[in-house]
Parts: C-alpha cells; sequence; structure tokens
C-alpha cells in the first residue's frame, strides 16, 4: 500500500484515535505519542488491511489496549503520583478557565470514571458508534456495552447535579 | 422541540435505548438557547460532548520508508549475486570444457601430424631401401 492509500483510510479516525487516547491518558502530550506509535504500527501493519474486515475498530481497539497497557506499566512503576504532580504544576491558563464552566466539570468528572464506563461514553456520546461496533473494539458483550453506558450516564449526571447543587466551581 | 418530548428522550437516553439519532436530537437541542429551566441541568453534559468532538490530532501521521524495505533490497541483492555466482560457474565449466576439447584437439592434431612427418620420412627412407636391393638384385644377375 502506497503512502497516500494510507493516508485516506487513516485520516477518517485518526481523530478519534486522538480523542480515545486523550480521554484515557488525560495528558495530550502523552495522547499525541500514543496515537503516532499506533498509526506507526497501522503503517507498519498495511499489508494486511485487506484481512481486517475493519481498519477502524482495528486501530480502536489497538489505541484501547495500548493506552491501558501504559496506564498499567505508570501504576506499577508508581508513576502515577509524578504524573498528576507534573499535571497540577501545568495547569494551563486555558484548562482553569475550562475547570471553571461547567462543561469542563463534565470533562472532570469523566476523568474520575472507571476506564470501562469512560471508553465506553466516549465512543457513544463523543463518537456515535453504536453498540455492534463499541462491542467489537471492546471486545465485550453489546448488552454489557449498554448496562455499561447506562452507568456511565447516570454516574455523570449524578456527579454533575451534586456539583450542581453545591456550587462549586 | 416540546420539553416532555425531550425528557422522554432523556430518560431512554439514560437507560442507554435511546438510538444514535435520538442523542443526536438532544444533543442539538441543549446547543440551543431554547433551553427548557428544569432541564438545563443537563446542558452541561450535550455540550460537552460536542465540544469534545472538535478535538483534533494536529500531529503529523508517521508514514516512514518501512524499515523492512532496507531489508527487502539486501534481500533481493543476495538472490542476484547468487544467479550471476551460478550463472558464471554454469558458463565458467562449459568454457573450461570448450578450451580442454579445443586443447585436446590440437595435441591429438600435432600428435597425429608428428606421425605423419615420421611416416613419410619412413616411405622416403624405404625408397632408399629398394634402390639398393635392386642394385643389389642387379649385380646378383651379373654374376
Amino acid at each position: 500500500m502506497q503512502q497516500s492509500d494510507f493516508l485516506k483510510v487513516v485520516m477518517p479516525f485518526k481523530d478519534k484515535l486522538y480523542r480515545m487516547a486523550k480521554r484515557l491518558l488525560v495528558s495530550t502530550e502523552e495522547a499525541e505519542d500514543a496515537t503516532q506509535e499506533i498509526l506507526l504500527k497501522l503503517w507498519t501493519k498495511n499489508k494486511d488491511f485487506e484481512s481486517y474486515k475493519n481498519v477502524e475498530a482495528f486501530a480502536m481497539t489497538m489505541t484501547k489496549n495500548f493506552c491501558l497497557d501504559r496506564l498499567k506499566s505508570k501504576q506499577a512503576g508508581n508513576l502515577k503520583l509524578v504524573h498528576s504532580n507534573y499535571q497540577d504544576e501545568n495547569t494551563s491558563l486555558q484548562r482553569q478557565l475550562e475547570t471553571k464552566d461547567s462543561i469542563g466539570w463534565v470533562q472532570k468528572i469523566m476523568e474520575d470514571l472507571p476506564e470501562q464506563q469512560k471508553m465506553v461514553l466516549q465512543l457513544r456520546d463523543v463518537e456515535d458508534y453504536d453498540f455492534e461496533e463499541i462491542s467489537e473494539m471492546l471486545n465485550m458483550q453489546p448488552t454489557a456495552v449498554r448496562v455499561t453506558l447506562s452507568r456511565a450516564r447516570k454516574a455523570v449526571r449524578e456527579k454533575l447535579l451534586q456539583k450542581h447543587s453545591y456550587g462549586i466551581g | 422541540m416540546e420539553s416532555d418530548k425531550i425528557e422522554t428522550l432523556l430518560e431512554k437516553y439514560f437507560e442507554a435505548t435511546s438510538t444514535v439519532a435520538e442523542e443526536e436530537s438532544l444533543r442539538t437541542y441543549f446547543s440551543g438557547h431554547a433551553i427548557a429551566p428544569h432541564l438545563e441541568q443537563y446542558a452541561p453534559m450535550f455540550q460537552y460532548f460536542s465540544k469534545a468532538k472538535e478535538e483534533r490530532f494536529t500531529k503529523k501521521v508517521p508514514t516512514p520508508k518501512p524499515i523492512w524495505h532496507k531489508q527487502a533490497i539486501y534481500r533481493w541483492i543476495s538472490v542476484a549475486a547468487v544467479a550471476v555466482l551460478l550463472f558464471g560457474v554454469y558458463f565458467g565449466r562449459e568454457y573450461q570444457e570448450r578450451k580442454d576439447a579445443e586443447y585436446a584437439y590440437a595435441e591429438t592434431k600435432k600428435a597425429l601430424d608428428l606421425l605423419a612427418q615420421n611416416f613419410s620420412k619412413g616411405t622416403e627412407k624405404v625408397a632408399y631401401l629398394k634402390q639398393f636391393e635392386k642394385t643389389k638384385q642387379k649385380i646378383y644377375n651379373e654374376n
């Protein structure tokens, strides 16, 4: 496969991979690195593209696995603490603004969700995939996807209402 | 859209039984300005999802010339080298054989020439011998 053909295949969903990576890894730089890594892996595998019936779903699964591995190794290496410190010190002006308004709350709330709920919510409410696609990407039963999604949405609602009534900004 | 319809949709939404299209219409509703006051608390959720869609991957898509390409070139070069070597051995041997045959032919010819030469020399000498015999006979006859 030529470079231009590859780009044609990858372009429509590269942003989705990046947003998924960012949802899981939180940090922009980490998400960019992860996305590049995954695109590179895809590029080296592009000879086999015909054998995957859905390259996009395959790429999304790769992203999920890659990011979860990253998180796991970070926790194992006790680097999570360092990472969050780093984040706090470098809170950008834009981020501060984001967390001040209520839209930013939702982002904050989503950061605290369990990974499975995060992913399902991301794939459904941000990327508009249907249940079958999500169950393929996450290797879950469609019913399990539905249950997880419902829980995730309710969790976000609950926390949002809490913040709303406490008036914490 | 009427707020009771939105409420039904919201209920379905939180049970995760709504369709992608219904969720799209929810997002459209909450991105507008005519949100019913009692539903306003849900607005940040849908507004956030709409906003999150807009985030882009701005880095370059990496497509380096694959490393295996270089390896493949080496592989093909070695294949070509082996082919050339085999050709060389094959034709070299054929050439050698022809050379050998030519040499043998030349040697044989030389030997045969030598033989022929000596043979004619011998015949000449035998001619002398005949002359001798003739003369001898003459002498005998005269006596």
